[in-house]
């Protein structure tokens, strides 16, 4: 009889990803629900010491899957591994952080597993059956679709900032343990020759708890300088309209919307962006929006719980000034 | 080389999403359009083929109107269509999508599979690795270059932060981010050629599939909570930023 939630946890560089955090806070709530173990898979290189960084957020147990070939993320060798160790664990649910990686892993797995999966949920309730309905953004967020599975290992990627991170207690020892990857060779044909990171301070857009973002008003690459540095005063991540990707100013990764990243900041800051239904998409899931548009007619307006209605060649610099105040 | 891709119709993304009667998303009225990504993986397709030599064919899964589409993927230069098109479908999963599409692959020889990274409808991006497993062949997600040499493909796929070089043996399944290339438009005589071009039908039973039973149902469809416009800061630029840094932090408890 399938048993427990387990969480796959991300790191990059030994450093665990914020969601996989969200990820295990929320996962304790089910598993106290269901009256079952939450567990945390870690796979990787050298990631034994990441079970006591876990620790600290609710697992009873956690499974390190330590192997070279693991150090770098392919998509056959995570499968190959994560396959085995959730077939002789038997799950009854697998949660994965929707980054990525967590994108490319969890259909594979699936396949592999030969069960359903829900994409991308931005919500998770428990039924009285056993079975999880998550609820998912469909048509970038214009919709959403209740997605139910009941046959275990029930798995799913989870939006990241869906759920806040509990507080850590210092005081929780789950059990380690130790498995092996076992790789099938069949599962080795693609190598990872190259990882490129920009070099960011910044959090990654679809993480960040603020973003600021800037369309067709920047009116070129050269101002978006004037978002970076309030970006960097908030701590925010910078984005784009397609309007502005598609005119060559900011790179594609840095696009909102329906044929970019959806987004679910605490804060979304809008400048010169006109709220094309494709961007409202992307973003319209943000708790507070503000806009700052020269066109009072703008339909970002229509959405924004603030607005400032002027020059954001004027505006921004001063906001900047003013969260400096606030932060300082 | 032969070149499969596979391609979804999916609404244009200036629609607006309402719900039917019946409690499902409302298709009346509704431009179709190739998904946007799958754009890209069509252009990448036929720019192998110019390099080196081979076929492309299309392979799509959905009702009569997918045609259309494939018309216009036939019309961009692809040689032939593949439509599997069953009414017992109408409810598939993403795992009887994949698996499907498994079986009719079968009949078409290639070497690359290229898609779309994501549909824009659904947005669950499962179906392609989904045929990658079915097939036991590679994949990688998500690519920004494609480079291939002999039986060897060199890619660069977009992570979170960054990029990654990938060397994978062919075959093998690429999905297609946006910056992959520039999907060209139909000339003329690529549109009067594509009339011409085969579009073959598929049933499930030519495929020699029972009805598959869906793993994943969607029990509702639900619209987001509209939001309405809030509070537009009045004054001069500077009082108006000191305002909103305000509302901001002691409203909104946003910073």
């Amino acid at each position: 009889m399938a048993k427990g939630i387990w969480i796959i946890i991300e790191q990059s560089d030994l450093a665990i990803r914020k969601v996989s955090l969200e990820l295990l806070s929320q996962g304790r709530k089910i598993a106290d629900k269901l009256g079952e173990p939450l567990v945390a898979v870690i796979p990787g290189k050298g990631v034994a010491d990441l079970a006591k960084a876990v620790a600290p957020y609710g697992a009873d147990k956690v499974i390190v899957i330590d192997d070279d070939k693991l150090e770098k993320y392919t998509t056959g060798a995570y499968t190959s591994a994560l396959n085995k160790v959730i077939k002789g664990g038997d799950p009854r649910a697998v949660l994965i952080g929707n980054t990525a990686i967590g994108k490319d892993l969890a259909p594979r797995l699936a396949q592999r597993l030969g069960v359903g999966m829900a994409s991308d949920s931005t919500g998770v309730e428990l039924g009285d059956d056993g079975a999880f309905t998550f609820k998912r953004p469909i048509y970038g967020g214009k919709a959403f679709a209740d997605v139910v599975l009941s046959a275990a290992p029930i798995l799913a990627t989870i939006r990241p900032n869906t759920f806040p991170v509990a507080e850590p207690d210092a005081s929780k020892q789950p059990e380690v343990v130790n498995e092996s990857a076992d790789i099938d060779a069949a599962d080795l044909k693609a190598i990872v020759k190259d990882i490129a990171i920009a070099v960011s301070l910044r959090p990654e857009l679809i993480e960040a708890n603020i973003i600021i973002s800037g369309g067709r008003g920047m009116k070129g690459p050269e101002n978006y300088v004037i978002l970076e540095e309030c970006a960097d005063v908030i701590g925010a991540a910078v984005g784009a309209s397609r309007a502005a990707v598609d005119a060559g100013w900011r790179d594609v990764k840095f696009q909102v919307g329906q044929t970019g990243k959806t987004v679910s900041p605490t804060l979304y800051i809008a400048c010169g962006i006109s709220g094309a239904i494709q961007h409202l998409a992307g973003m319209g899931s943000s708790k507070v929006i503000v806009a700052i548009n020269k066109d009072p007619d703008a339909n970002i307006f229509t959405v924004a719980d603030y607005g400032i209605v002027g020059d954001l060649f004027e505006i921004v610099p001063l906001l900047t000034e003013e969260f400096k105040k606030l932060v300082s | 080389m032969n070149i499969l891709v596979c391609m979804k119709q999916t609404f244009d993304t200036e629609a607006k999403i309402a719900l039917d009667a019946s409690g499902k998303i409302d298709k009346t009225g509704v431009n179709l359009v190739i998904n946007p990504y799958d754009e890209f993986a069509i252009e990448e397709g036929l720019r192998l083929k110019e390099k080196f030599g081979g076929e492309v064919v299309l392979l799509s899964l959905g009702g009569q109107s997918v045609e259309t589409s494939l018309r216009t993927g036939l019309a961009m230069g692809a040689d032939r269509a593949v439509l599997v098109n069953d009414p017992a479908l109408a409810d598939a999963d993403e795992c009887v999508a994949a698996d499907v599409l498994a079986k009719a692959v079968a009949d078409i020889p290639y070497d690359i599979i290229l898609a779309g990274r994501i549909a824009v409808d659904d947005g669950s991006a499962q179906v392609s690795v989904r045929l990658a497993e079915a097939l036991q062949i590679p994949s990688v997600s998500s690519i920004l270059k494609l480079d291939v040499e002999g039986e060897t493909a060199t890619v660069t796929r977009e992570i979170d932060g960054g990029t990654e070089l990938i060397e994978v043996s062919l075959p093998a399944v690429f999905t297609a981010q946006k910056g992959l290339n520039e999907a060209r438009y139909p000339s003329m005589a690529g549109i009067m050629k594509a009339k011409k071009k085969e579009i073959k039908p598929l049933t499930l039973a030519d495929l020699g599939l029972d009805v598959p039973a869906a793993k994943a149902t969607v029990a509702k469809y639900s619209l987001p909570s509209p939001r309405s416009g809030g509070k537009v800061i009045p004054g001069e630029p500077a009082d108006a930023a000191k305002e909103l840094a305000r509302l901001l932090r002691e409203e909104a408890k946003a910073l």
